[in-house]
């Protein structure tokens, strides 16, 4: 208890140091860390276990498949590896646009927020083939249990990528306005922080979806 | 951070407030001004929040209330046909949806919303705007619920599936109606205004403290309801991916809970459980907290063992987590599965038990006044007793299995949630009224309303524990003669409308006490002689909370400024909370301005819900509301640079983060324009 007393305390001295210093539009709370981004840690908290429901109900049904094609039978490993690979990318790419903008080189944060923008459209293009490709196989949603969580899953984690998309191209088009200055770099660590976890979330998917079926 | 420390700037004497100052997408005026509809409908301010949350939430317990009666009816004799059994399962399901999402959740969330800012010295929540989101999300997800019992005519398609909702009986070849689908999509809403309250509270909770306001500085309310407010953070989300399978069964012929598909309907119940069993926490707990704010005051006496309250209750939360299962026993879970559930079940009445024994030893040795609040505080302590001692019982898995779907079920859950929760949020409301409103509650009165509820529940709920162990099922719409249910039954009946009177000189009570307070002097700031920072500001609450930042040094840190305590332990008195409590005068200070988009925002929601059901087109008009709010949000400053500006800047606390939602993920860069917005006006010379 004396720990977290005396950690609270340095907390809300540094916060308080801080407060008449102007930093932007994210400032330390008590804890030391920006109302902003705790919020996105706490948000990123509850979409863990959105997505463990979510995994929780595919591995349910993952060798269920009915009369439908199976996941060994469909799943195409060395493309999916290729977009998963590409996915993976963005987020070093992510990482090089917060380093840019800290340096306050908005030119190069630009075109990294681009590159990474572009990566996610990429895996979501893959994605988009891949369904395609399924349910030419016979693979439809309706199809069987796997299907039906097979697609959902898959799908909510499709849409949290583009979600992140729209925020990347946010952050983009602010830059280009100059609205997106270096002291709001936070604003870029707290979309990577996003974008991230998404990538996270698709090594376990990738993992526990694609590998698991093949048995590698 | 905390408040500002800066010197609240005078406005100088005869100079009116400016009306607006921004014109977003230079259509609309942004709201402004004090009074009035409006000022309501736009606030962001956290205690109007508050308030609109629990008068919202007291609509929701009058037609959860009808219905409760309508079932009382029913069943007060044998082979009534007053509802038909479609309507009966009707009416209960919608009795509990309605109860538990739309009346316990938000009363306590009124309770979070006005209280925590004030309980930790902060000048509002983390996210103001994205306060005002979460209460129109929640009560358009509410009326959106409560539609289906009219829309497609009267009683024809609300839900009916109880309010857990089993699979496959929720699936559309057992339930036809829309009604279903109106319940996974509302709570979904609902849901949605949880979320974002949740992240939103925890963020104020963490940062926002005032200084020297240590994590074990805050009240135990305080505690309780960040707690709470993890749960919710966590469950939610569960209970979106079950809502979601669901809503993909009946609209899309998914294949998640249809048996004949091959499906498993035992994944409904895990995880509507998992979700489901810290939602009975998400309930209590507010309770605790608030009746650890009322004994300790009228016990004229610290809570005992302050720590151990606050460590109970995060073990309670952990541990809830641990149990669902016991939800299930009748399910063939197995043995293994039912002996750990068992005993992590009665493993959990510890924390609980730990904090009855704490109200008992806070009261034991104080000088006791039984007034309103501390009747109804003491009555959550005795009544949440009978119905955790029958939740123990229900640990005990063959036992279990005889009660299963039983009114003893219903007579457990009716003691731990009306007994337990309600009564809480009754002691809350006698408590804080003269803080949120300014006057006190009439104290004969509300004995009458305290007696009246207490008996007439005791005559309800009391009752069904005979009747469940006489094997009288839950959720029938009637019962033949001759099984000796015909008695209990019809007390039971008497009580539900003792309960309803004993409400109704609730809501008597408001306008009398309103009326007579008239001709009373005003309360003061701290009427009842209290602990919590909340009392160091004038009553009601001045907009802007505090005049200058409290500086926290210890637990009950208000007290501790009126009360000395020598080497030898006697205390004397040192100051009023008159003398003490800032007097709430100061003007001119940086506040969050109100503003349309929350409200437009939410309002989308409900629309999408009625096209997925109905006509996707509704879904595009829904769609267009939710962009337009969103782009709304993202054009305006998240504070008015020149209304109630002082000139000096804290705008940066204030700025809502869109981040943290998805869809307003357009709204990124709200907080540089509001940024930049609110600097130019810096700039600018002021005045």
């Amino acid at each position: 208890m004396v720990d977290s007393e005396v950690l609270d305390e340095q907390a809300v001295e540094a916060a308080d140091a801080s407060h008449s210093a102007k930093v932007g539009d994210h400032q330390p709370g008590s804890t030391g860390i920006s109302n902003q981004k705790l919020a996105m840690w706490a948000f990123l908290g509850s979409e863990c276990l959105l997505f463990g429901g979510l995994i929780s109900g595919y591995l349910l049904y993952r060798n269920n498949n009915q009369d439908g094609p199976a996941a060994a039978e469909i799943f195409d490993i060395p493309f999916t590896s290729v977009s998963s690979f590409v996915l993976l990318m963005s987020s070093l790419t992510m990482v090089l646009a917060l380093s840019a903008i800290t340096r306050g080189d908005h030119p190069r944060t630009r075109l990294w927020i681009l590159t990474t923008a572009l990566l996610g459209a990429v895996f979501i293009g893959g994605q988009v083939y891949e369904f395609t490709s399924f349910y030419r196989e016979g693979l439809g949603y309706t199809t069987s249990p796997f299907s039906s969580a097979f697609f959902t899953l898959t799908g909510f984690h499709g849409v949290h990528v583009s979600m992140g998309i729209v925020m990347l191209m946010s952050l983009y088009f602010s830059s280009v306005r100059g609205k997106l200055k270096t002291e709001n770099a936070e604003t870029v660590e707290i979309v990577g922080l996003y974008w991230h976890f998404v990538d996270v979330v698709w090594i376990f998917i990738f993992t526990v979806v694609y590998l698991m079926a093949k048995g590698i | 951070m905390a408040i500002t420390e800066e010197p609240p700037l005078e406005l100088e004497a005869g100079d009116p407030l400016p009306e607006y100052a921004e014109q977003p997408l230079g259509v609309l005026t942004r709201p402004s001004g004090n009074t009035g509809i409006a000022s309501w409908l736009f606030t962001v301010d956290h205690k109007r929040i508050g308030i609109m949350y629990g008068v919202f939430a007291m609509f929701f317990f009058l037609i959860g209330g009808l219905e409760a009666l309508a079932i009382r009816i029913q069943l007060a004799v044998p082979g009534n046909d007053f509802l038909s059994a479609e309507t009966y399962n009707q009416v209960f399901t919608t009795h509990g949806v309605t109860m538990i999402f739309l009346v316990i959740m938000p009363l306590a969330a009124a309770f979070a919303n006005y209280l925590i800012p004030l309980q930790i010295g902060a000048r509002d929540v983390a996210f103001p705007r994205m306060n005002a989101l979460s209460l129109w999300v929640w009560f358009f997800g509410g009326l959106f619920l409560c539609s289906s019992v009219i829309i497609g005519g009267w009683w024809e398609n609300a839900p009916d599936g109880g309010w857990f909702n089993y699979a496959p009986n929720h699936g559309v070849a057992f339930s036809p109606s829309k009604g279903i689908d109106f319940y996974a999509i509302g709570l979904q809403i609902t849901g949605i205004g949880s979320l974002v309250s949740a992240v939103n509270l925890i963020v104020t909770c963490l940062n926002m403290r005032a200084k020297g306001m240590t994590l074990f500085r805050m009240p135990v309310l305080t505690w309780m309801l960040l707690i709470t407010q993890f749960l919710l953070l966590f469950a939610v989300p569960v209970i979106t991916v079950a809502l979601f399978f669901l809503m993909f069964d009946r609209l899309y012929d998914a294949n998640f809970f249809n048996p004949d598909a091959g499906s498993d309907p035992l994944l409904w119940q895990h995880l509507f459980w998992i979700f489901g069993h810290p939602e009975v926490y998400i309930l209590i707990l507010p309770s605790f907290g608030i009746i650890s704010e009322v004994i300790p005051v009228f016990s004229r006496k610290p809570i005992f063992g302050y720590k151990v309250m606050v460590f109970s209750g995060i073990a309670i939360g952990f541990m809830g987590w641990g149990v669902w299962a016991h939800h299930m026993f009748v399910s063939g879970l197995g043995p293994i599965s039912v002996t750990a559930f068992s005993m992590s079940t009665m493993l959990i009445a510890v924390p609980t038990g730990v904090k009855i024994f704490n109200w008992l030893a806070t009261m034991l040795g104080g000088r006791l006044k039984f007034n309103t609040a501390m009747l109804f505080a003491v009555g959550v302590v005795s009544m949440f007793t009978i119905g955790g001692l029958s939740g123990v019982t229900h640990a005990v898995a063959p036992a279990d299995t005889q009660q299963t779907d039983t009114y003893y079920i219903v007579a457990h859950f009716h003691y731990v949630i009306f007994g337990g929760a309600l009564l809480g949020i009754f002691a809350g409301f006698y408590f804080w009224w003269p803080k949120a409103f300014g006057y006190k509650l009439n104290e004969r009165w509300g004995k009458w309303n305290f007696w009246l509820q207490i008996v007439g529940f005791n005559l309800t709920f009391g009752p069904m524990h005979i009747l469940g162990l006489q094997g009288m099922s839950r959720r029938i719409d009637t019962y033949s003669e001759g099984f000796g249910f015909e008695l209990w039954n019809l007390v039971a009946s008497v009580g539900a409308f003792v309960i309803f009177l004993g409400v109704l000189i609730f809501v008597i009570n408001i306008f009398v006490s309103q009326r007579q307070a008239k001709h009373l002097p005003p309360v003061g700031p701290d009427p009842w002689d209290a602990r919590g920072l909340e009392w160091m500001t004038a009553s009601p609450t001045p907009e802007h909370n505090f005049d200058e930042e409290i500086e926290v040094q210890q637990v009950d840190e208000f007290w501790f400024r009126k009360y000395d305590i020598d080497d030898d332990g006697t205390v004397h008195r040192i100051a009023t909370g008159d003398e003490v409590a800032q007097p709430g005068t100061a003007t001119g200070v940086h506040l969050p301005a109100p503003s349309y988009w929350p409200m437009v925002l939410a309002a989308g929601l409900p629309f999408i819900g009625y096209g997925l059901i109905y006509n996707l087109w509704l879904c595009v008009l829904g769609g267009l509301l939710v962009a337009a709010g969103s782009f709304g949000w993202v054009f305006e400053p998240a504070d008015d640079p020149d209304a109630h500006h002082g000139g000096h800047d804290d705008h940066g606390d204030h700025d809502d983060d869109p981040d943290t939602d998805p869809e307003a993920a357009a709204a990124l860069d709200a907080p540089e324009g509001a940024d930049d917005v609110a600097i130019e006006s810096e700039e600018a010379p002021v005045g």
